[in-house]
């Protein structure tokens, strides 16, 4: 069972935009808000050079990395071929406006990434 | 319950533009087709373009094949090698196919598509069907000049066009003795001037291919055994060979499409978006299709039509084929040649040439020019500006202005990055070719040979290379030419912005203007742009082109701009920040110091830096720190982040300099007031100086000020980054108000009109520093229209570093959001 978490509301997180999590340990969570509202969640990490994501031009379901314009799928956490790499994925659930994600995950995943 | 039966797409033909086609429809639409695949050779797709190195033992057979039987399998194509199709119904639709043993097969299809490619011609001499007499043009061919290499030792081939030399070459390779018949004047006619031409007939001479210039080929003669043993020519006189290679041209393979009463005419006659004009369900691609009235024989157009007739199988309709200009780069055994277009200009007088001709070093280039544009090139021996001709070609701008330095090619002068290397062949593996991305050479052949690249943007996307500052596209294209073999480069007449629209720089700026589009929504809906909101691309470029276009009115949307606009601060690599005042004309004073060295001791900021522009820079600061700096440094944004005007350089002047004879630097600090807050297709950055010593470096910023004892001399267009690039002369002036009136015209005119990532040198050399001159120096009227919209953007612009609102700087993405904190 998922431990959910409040982690804000979607109207916190700009539209066609993304908002950093910290975590105690490991590098931030980035929530992603596309333009019709869905929201995802990938470790603030691209796979090439560790560029933070969270700081890249949304579209569609997608960001492209700020450092050297990876394309990053937000579903799957990968690389848009013909570039190769994914990067942790993380559980969002998001009921009534509120998001949240799992504190479990939060805690466990890709905590070895440095802050 | 029963599944939707699938549409049944059958293809008769099993090349390149065929399965490339296929490959784009599996891509955009999987599971649409039940796929049937019909081709009359008993291979799987495989490189029809490196059948010569096979040929001259540099590749094997299987290393050319393209797409493996598993392929197919994995995609649920059934695949009918060794099939021929002879016959289609086009009433109940079904396609009817015969082997070799005779055996008969049918296929029925709710969509057919041919790609037949097209057959060599064989001259209607005598004796064409001796044995030892061969076309040149697939593996059964290749395999049989290989087989007869080993037994036979004289060969003729016929014809000296590409595909003639490449085998005459392979041929000699493999130790026979190799002579070339050529009935037109010169090697290559279709792709060489005489001149160039004779110095690769010179060439190959050099190394053993022997030539019969002009011959015409009458007879070939049989030997008791009934294979060929000689040919005879026109004049009576007689060669020996024991193996015959016709080399003459190809011809549309069109008799299975005429058969089917399909409109045919040098080719089957398809629409824009590839679909036959005679039958709605057919379609054709690649060499046998007529496209306008050409039936193009080059990858990179086929791979294009393929694209879009994908497009349209896969239900999606949209993108048209328009045709495309293609060029000539062409490997022939070591010798490099370039041609496009009108290479051999007229005879009408309407032509000027202008010819580099250095026959020691095996170097020889013409130039042909018709009303101020150049309209032809043809190059041997040096063709790394071979895509620099064709672009102006393509563009058709004039080169009036630049005809003195044409020649000498635009990688001349300036660029870096690759150690000044201009020939790619001459390089080891292990040099670096793209100093951006650091790409050697050797990993640019292995990505092309493992994974099948055809085009520089494939190139591009897998290995980098030229990717980022483009300075080593030149070196891309030759290797690519000598790794893949043959001639790829084709471009598209227009160039789309990004994938999400077919509409290019200029129409969505066109379409901005004159239907006052003030918002992306607009934007993407009059232009029916493909995505929903675009990529990363093109946001950043409509975003910059509505708020120039229509400033105080147009939507300026932040999450369409970069990072480094968004937080105004410069991200680094480890996604901290720098952050760089502005410091007018490069003065600061004891206080400002004292609150930077403040900023830096209480922020814990790793490094503080001078830069080329004279300011200072403050790197590693955290995100969540970059208000406070900004508010405890107290001085105004430096844009050091944007696309818009960064600094301007100043010397000292004559306030101090013992030399000065204008006050450069005040010069310096009115035009920063001026001009500050000014966004623009690319970033901007200016210098005065206060005599012609130019300790400013001012010959190489967009707008470059030097005083002068009676005025002010600017200049314009110069760049001091990838490509130096000096900036060129443009106007004497009198006052310092003047100076200003006229900087600010050129650069609201590059800012009204230059295409978003476009330097001042990029536009100035797209539209021709003619252009320029006649708006800002001969129209009067338009120069203090163009100074006064200038004026009126930047008119109560806000300083993003404070007016926060006003900005449209979102202050939540300074802060983190922590986890399980009230949300209430």
């Amino acid at each position: 069972m998922p431990n959910w978490i409040p982690i804000c509301r979607v109207d916190d997180i700009p539209v066609l935009g993304a908002r950093r999590v910290a975590r105690a340990q490991g590098a931030e969570v980035a929530v992603f808000r596309t333009s019709n509202d869905k929201v995802f969640a990938v470790l603030d990490r691209c796979p090439h050079k560790g560029g933070p994501l969270s700081q890249g031009i949304v579209f569609g379901e997608s960001v492209a990395c700020p450092l050297h314009n990876w394309t990053i799928d937000l579903g799957s956490g990968c690389a848009k071929a013909p570039d190769e790499g994914c990067t942790q994925r993380f559980a969002v659930q998001v009921a009534n406006g509120q998001v949240a994600l799992d504190a479990d995950e939060l805690a466990t995943l890709a905590t070895d990434a440095p802050a | 319950m029963t599944t939707p039966q699938k549409l049944r797409l059958v293809m008769v033909g099993n090349g390149m533009a065929g399965v490339r086609t296929l490959e784009e429809l599996l891509k955009l639409s999987p599971d649409l087709y039940d796929i049937t695949v019909f081709g009359s050779e008993p291979h799987p797709n495989y490189n029809r373009i490196l059948l010569s190195p096979v040929l001259a033992g540099e590749q094997t057979l299987d290393e050319i094949i393209l797409n493996p039987l598993d392929w197919y399998r994995d995609n649920g194509i059934t695949l009918h090698t060794g099939w021929t199709v002879t016959q289609v119904d086009r009433v109940r639709r079904i396609v009817h196919a015969e082997n070799g043993a005779g055996e008969k097969r049918t296929a029925p299809y709710d969509r057919l598509l041919l790609a037949t490619g097209s057959n060599p011609f064989i001259l209607p001499v005598p004796g064409v069907e001796l044995d030892g007499v061969l076309a040149y043009r697939d593996i059964a061919d290749t395999q049989a000049m290989i087989d007869a290499a080993t037994q036979y030792r004289k060969a003729v081939v016929i014809g000296g066009g590409l595909l003639g030399l490449e085998a005459a070459n392979g041929l000699m390779k493999r130790g026979m003795d190799v002579t070339v018949v050529h009935v037109a004047p010169w090697l290559m006619e279709r792709q060489l001037d005489k001149t160039a031409g004779q110095l690769l007939q010179k060439s190959l001479q050099e190394r053993g291919m022997k030539f019969l210039i002009g011959a015409q080929t009458q007879a070939l003669v049989g030997g008791p055994q009934g294979r060929v043993q000689g040919i005879r020519f026109k004049d009576g006189s007689e060669v020996a060979a024991d193996l015959v290679v016709m080399a003459v041209g190809i011809r549309p393979n069109t008799a299975l499409a005429e058969s089917m009463r399909l409109h045919c005419q040098r080719g089957i006659v398809v629409s824009d978006t590839m679909q036959s004009v005679t039958d709605p369900r057919i379609y054709a691609v690649g060499e046998c299709a007529s496209h306008r009235g050409i039936a193009y024989g080059l990858v990179a157009p086929l791979f294009e039509q393929g694209k879009v007739l994908a497009n349209h199988l896969a239900q999606f309709g949209i993108g048209r084929y328009s045709g495309s200009l293609t060029s000539t780069k062409l490997k022939v055994t070591g010798i490099d040649l370039f041609s496009a277009g009108d290479f051999m200009g007229s005879d009408d007088g309407e032509t000027e040439e202008i010819v580099l001709s250095d026959p020691h070093e095996g170097v020889y280039k013409k130039l042909v020019i018709r009303n101020d544009q150049l309209v032809g090139a043809c190059l041997y021996g040096d063709t790394v500006d071979g895509s620099w001709y064709f672009k102006l070609l393509r563009e058709g701008r004039s080169v009036a202005d630049i005809r003195d330095k044409l020649m000498f090619g635009e990688s001349n002068i300036g660029d870096v990055g690759h150690e000044g290397h201009s020939k790619a062949a001459s390089m080891p593996d292990d040099a670096e070719v793209c100093g951006c991305n650091g790409v050697t050479k050797g990993s640019i052949c292995k990505a092309i040979q493992d994974k099948g690249l055809f085009t520089l943007d494939e190139v591009r996307k897998h290995t980098k290379a030229s990717a980022s500052c483009g300075s080593c596209t030149g070196l891309v294209e030759q290797i690519l030419m000598f790794t893949a073999g043959g001639d790829y480069s084709a471009t598209p007449k227009k160039k789309a912005i990004c994938g999400c629209t077919d509409h290019s720089h200029q129409d969505v700026r066109e379409a901005i203007r004159l239907g006052k589009l003030l918002s992306l929504t607009e934007v993407m809906q009059a232009l029916e742009w493909r995505t929903p909101n675009g990529c990363a691309t093109c946001r950043p470029a409509l975003n910059y082109y509505l708020i120039s276009t229509w400033p105080k009115e147009a939507q300026d949307d932040p999450q369409s701009r970069y990072i480094n606009e968004r937080s105004h601060a410069n991200i680094q690599k480890d996604g901290t920040y720098s952050v760089i005042p502005r410091m007018w004309g490069g003065e600061t004073t004891a206080d400002e110091l004292r609150r930077i060295a403040d900023a830096v001791d209480k922020y814990k900021i790793p490094t503080v830096k001078v830069t080329g522009g004279q300011r200072i820079d403050l790197l590693g600061v955290k995100k969540e720190d970059l208000v406070n700096v900004w508010k405890d440094i107290g001085m105004p944004s430096g844009h050091a982040y944007a696309k818009a005007l960064r600094t301007v350089k100043t010397c000292v002047g004559s306030e101090w300099c013992r030399f000065g004879t204008q006050d450069s630097t005040q010069m310096g600090k009115d035009l920063e007031r001026a001009l500050w807050r000014m966004y623009a297709p690319h970033k901007v950055k200016l210098a005065v100086s206060g005599c012609p010593r130019n300790c400013a470096e001012a010959g190489i910023k967009d707008v470059g000020v030097i005083g002068v004892d009676s005025g002010w001399e600017i200049y314009i267009a110069g760049n001091g980054g990838i490509k130096t690039e000096v900036a060129q002369f443009f106007v004497k002036l009198k006052t310092a108000q003047e100076v200003l009136q006229y900087s600010g015209a050129f650069l609201q005119l590059y800012r009204e009109e230059a295409w978003y990532l476009e330097r001042t040198c990029h536009y100035v050399s797209r539209v021709g520093m003619d252009t320029v001159k006649k708006r800002i120096l001969d129209d009067a009227e338009g120069r203090r229209a163009l100074w006064e919209r200038l004026q009126f953007s930047l008119d109560g612009e806000p300083d993003p570093w404070f007016n926060f609102e006003e900005a449209k700087v979102d202050t939540r993405q300074f802060t983190p959001v922590t986890p399980g904190a009230s949300h209430a």
